[in-house]
């Protein structure tokens, strides 16, 4: 589905400066109830937003439950954000919930994948960047097409593949960019089943 | 650059990997990477009905749906006589949507009663789904099991199996390549299982990250293809982006006449093209290891990750971290064998094959499990389940003390539905020691079928060698 295009977004972080957040503490396993991408935001950080397991009273001390971050659309994670298991509820339910980027020093491959096919902005910048926004505790700018992050008069620069940034600043869809190579997909198709025809099914099961 | 002018005629020697991959790239792309091919893509109940739901709401259809396959086995019962209804709260949903939604698709979909359910990995080479040189991939980490047969199999997200479905090919980076090497030939006592727990061990669950792994050498060759599915499951594991084995003689007999395998002319065409799916002899790999097989011990695991694991004589590492001991209720310096345990689990993608339960039930033949000991075994399709029974096999595990369930994941994962007890400790042929993997607090050791024979015979962690 397509994402809201990424352009500017401008927001007080939420700070969550812990290393190694992984997708289980992200969103528990027990809370991927239903078959849907949706239904998630609830489960977000499950396991430190509530005061039991399974339950729905909230945590006070957690930062999710501070009303000053309620309107937060970028998260300031710690080092190896989004590691352990693949799974991609983890960033559908960041972005239920209204996250649109989150700043870490480092994540996991395979969640920063996840984020651009579901229109979030993981963006790296150094610890002490970091140290140095969390401090402030203010608004920051975030700007794709220059690739900076921006407080009061500072700015730091971040880095991001080329195809990333243009399906998040158009909002287009990973499937959307494969289809237009349609043509090419099939030729090749075709060529290939001359040469292993036993991998094209159908036919004769 | 200057070459001499002979090399440029020679083709650069090139590993089993590059062939798979070069051979499915359709394209590249701008940003470096390749839009590649993809032959086969399988789901499971856990995950199917979200990708496949998501496709038809985005108004997208599934390009090829007879090279799309499902499978009921992650949240589906295992008790006998089971039906749609799961001990998982909310879970028969994820069983009657994919059902409803794999029809819509049009997909070929193994349900629930289907003679040929099992857990993916283990039905896809039984009906020869998978096959040497094609790529495959699942929405589930453990599809690297199935690189056993030569193929390139990896486990994706949901966001590309819609994207694998609608366009028959992922956009993708190439990963660098490794070698793993087992020299030697195994001792009596000691499988699959443990080579690939001693590679963990050795090199950290994260030795094989950005890399795809061919893993050779005569201890590798000496494998059969059951025995190959078991070290490329725990691939993952390793962090790799999967393993697997270079077809021989022995993955064309395990292939020949099954379901989706080619037939007549279409066969011998095959087996041709697949014999030509090897490393050259001179190829350059980004990495490479080596393990001399003749030193693999059984193998157990101690903490909560793969990582966390020795041989079984040998004591918990002094330097062993202090947070995962705490979880597992074990000291620095301590000795596994001998630890109590509460329950003994064989079962899941790693370990739940025919060749599994035989060697498992020839340890297990006419002896009785510890009386506190609670004890499943889960066969891994029902067709091993089948087969097994006409075997006897059930019966001996059933005399011995063993739970015989129906197939499925059952107890390797917890999603909220049937688990071991609050705190137990569980020695278990699954693939992952995680915290509260096999239900909240559970303390899970990872070992071989033997391994958790031994153990469940004598109420401990125990040597299965003791018992050969
Ligand atoms: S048996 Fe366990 S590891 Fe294998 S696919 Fe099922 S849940 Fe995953």
């Amino acid at each position: 589905m397509m994402a809201e295009p990424f352009t500017t977004l401008t927001s007080l972080p939420m700070p969550l400066i812990r290393n190694n957040i992984d997708t289980d503490q992200i969103i528990p396993s027990r809370e991927m109830k239903s078959t849907g991408k949706t239904g998630l935001a609830d489960g977000l950080f499950a396991g430190w937003r509530y005061d039991t397991i399974g339950g729905r009273n909230s945590n006070p001390d957690f930062v999710l439950n501070n009303l000053r971050y309620a309107d937060s659309q970028i998260i300031l994670g710690g080092s190896n954000f989004g590691c352990g298991s693949s799974r991609e509820h983890a960033v559908w339910a960041l972005a239920e919930y209204g996250f649109r980027a989150v700043i870490a020093p480092s994540f996991a491959p395979i969640f920063v994948g996840n984020c651009f096919r579901n229109g979030i902005l993981p963006a790296v910048i150094d610890p002490a960047a970091i140290a140095t926004i969390e401090k402030a505790d203010c608004a920051i700018t975030i700007n794709l097409s220059d690739q900076k992050i921006s407080l009061d008069r500072q700015s730091w620069f971040f880095s991001i593949d080329d195809e990333a940034k243009a399906m998040l600043l158009e909002g287009l869809d990973a499937i959307d960019l494969s289809l237009k190579m349609a043509e090419d997909i099939a030729s090749w198709q075709k060529a290939d089943r001359a040469k292993r025809p036993w991998i094209y099914l159908g036919a004769n099961q | 650059m200057l070459m001499p002018k002979w090399r440029l005629l020679l083709p650069e020697p090139s590993t089993l990997f590059d062939s798979l991959w070069d051979s499915h790239v359709i394209s590249t792309l701008p940003g470096g990477g390749a839009l590649l091919a993809i032959d086969r893509v399988f789901l499971h109940e856990r995950t199917g009905a979200s990708a496949l739901n998501a496709l038809a709401e985005a108004g997208r259809a599934v390009a090829d749906p007879a090279r799309v396959f499902a499978v009921t086995d992650h949240i589906v019962d295992t008790r006998p006589g089971r039906t749609d209804q799961t001990l998982m709260p909310g879970g028969q949903a994820f069983i009657t949507e994919t059902r409803t939604a794999a029809n819509a698709a049009g997909i070929t979909l193994f349900d629930v009663d289907d003679p040929d359910q099992g857990i993916v990995h283990v039905i896809s080479p039984e009906m020869g789904i998978v096959l040497p040189g094609c790529t495959l991939v699942a929405p589930d980490s453990h599809t690297c099991t199935q690189g056993a047969f030569g193929a390139l199999a990896w486990g994706i997200g949901s966001s590309e199996a819609e994207h694998a479905m609608a366009t028959g090919t992922l956009r993708l980076n190439k990963p660098k390549s490794m070698r793993v090497r087992f020299s030697g030939t195994l001792s009596k006592g000691v499988t699959p299982k443990d080579m690939i727990m001693t590679l963990i061990a050795r090199h950290g669950a994260a030795g094989g990250k950005g890399h795809a792994v061919e893993f050779a050498g005569e201890a590798v060759r000496a494998l059969d293809m059951e025995g190959r599915m078991t070290l490329c499951n725990m691939t993952t594991e390793f962090s790799a982006m999967s393993g697997f084995v270079a077809p021989d003689a022995k993955t064309f007999a395990y292939l020949e006449d099954r379901r989706y395998a080619p037939k007549g002319s279409d066969w011998k065409q095959a087996v041709e093209h697949w014999k030509k799916l090897t490393s050259d002899t001179n190829a350059v790999f980004d990495a490479e290891i080596g393990v001399d097989a003749s030193d693999i011990t059984p193998m157990v695991s101690w903490g909560t990750s793969p990582e966390h694991s020795i041989g079984i004589n040998r004591s918990i590492p002094n330097d062993a971290s202090q947070q995962p001991l705490d979880y597992m209720a074990l000291q620095k310096g301590q000795s596994l064998a001998g630890t109590p345990i509460d329950a003994a689990f064989i079962g899941s993608c790693t370990n739940s094959r025919l060749s599994d339960l035989r060697r498992a039930s020839a340890l297990l033949k006419g002896k009785k499990i510890a009386n506190q000991i609670k004890a499943i075994c889960v066969p891994g399709s029902s067709r091993v389940k089948r087969e097994a029974e006409a075997e006897g096999i059930d019966t001996i595990f059933r005399d011995a003390g063993f739970e015989w369930r129906e197939s499925g994941c059952s107890m390797c994962f917890y999603a909220g539905g049937e688990s071991f007890a609050a705190g137990a400790r569980v020695i278990s042929t699954t693939n992952r020691n995680f915290e509260s993997r096999q239900g909240p607090g559970v303390k899970t050791h990872i070992a071989s079928p033997e391994t958790v024979v031994a153990s469940a015979l004598a109420g401990m962690v125990a040597d299965p060698r003791e018992l050969l």
